[in-house]
């Protein structure tokens, strides 16, 4: 068994595209029309055949308050790995990312928030 | 401090300013009524502080004030050992708030923690410092 899909909730696909790839970094991977949504996923240009990121569709009605209240506390819904969390952060606030958490020394990581535009709040972490 | 970070001040903390600024009476009236309001709100600090847990909290927001549950959460967890859960942690941040310890203030859907020293001052006020 291996993993080869996670997914984020968005609350719209087109949008959450342009944020993954155009200001995070990512690129696209699979674009498949089903029905009213797409299957659409990011993959890392680092690992082209790695991970993909499936930007699935908010849509369920239990979707909105579960995500809703995850932001107010602060609390990321996943996580990705980065080189240079001081570096990655600069240069995507330049970009205008909004970071609910700026760069923390956490133990033997360090961490920062920002939020995806899409009603989540991601997490970046590096050593 | 991030600038982006610190949202703007809502209600809640300027409401608590002027309660903690009515402390200095001007007359016999406002002389009882402080007293009582400043002896509760002593007392409330005192019981806030007795725990290491909220102390630890008060710590990580004065390395860093204004911060999410989940950022507070995280310092405690890997700088402080503390393996409460993030409910008991919202415990705690809730009587720091009754104390007038720490503030909230939501910054759009994001809620941030403020810590707020104001308080200690009845302590030393009523105990002044010898130096």
């Amino acid at each position: 068994m291996r993993i080869t899909i996670t997914s984020v909730f968005v609350d719209d696909q087109d949008k959450a595209l342009a944020f993954y790839t155009d200001v995070l970094g990512f690129v696209k991977k699979e674009d498949v029309p089903l029905g009213e949504a797409k299957w659409l996923t990011v993959v890392s240009p680092e690992e082209p055949d790695g991970t993909e990121l499936l930007l699935e569709p908010d849509t369920h009605p239990a979707a909105g308050p579960f995500k809703e209240a995850l932001v107010e506390d602060g609390i990321p819904f996943t996580s990705f790995a980065v080189d240079d969390v001081h570096a990655e952060f600069k240069r995507l606030r330049e970009l205008g990312v909004r970071f609910t958490q700026e760069p923390a020394d956490m133990g033997d990581v360090t961490t920062a928030v920002f939020d995806d535009t899409c009603g989540n709040l991601i997490q970046i972490a590096g050593r | 401090m991030p600038e982006d970070a610190v949202p703007r001040l809502s209600g809640s903390r300027s409401d608590r300013s002027s309660a903690t600024a009515g402390t200095t009476p001007r007359c016999g009236l406002d002389r009882q009524v402080s007293t009582y309001v400043r002896s509760s709100v002593v007392g409330d600090v005192f019981k806030a502080l007795a725990d290491p847990t909220r102390r630890a909290v008060l710590d990580e927001l004065t390395d860093r004030n204004g911060q999410t549950l989940f950022e507070l959460c995280a310092r405690l967890t890997t700088r402080h050992g503390v393996g409460s859960t993030r409910q008991a942690i919202s415990q705690h941040l809730d009587l720091l708030e009754q104390a007038g310890l720490v503030t909230t203030s939501r910054d759009g859907r994001y809620k941030f923690h403020f810590i707020d020293t104001s308080p200690l001052r009845a302590v030393t006020d009523r105990w002044p410092v010898q130096d």
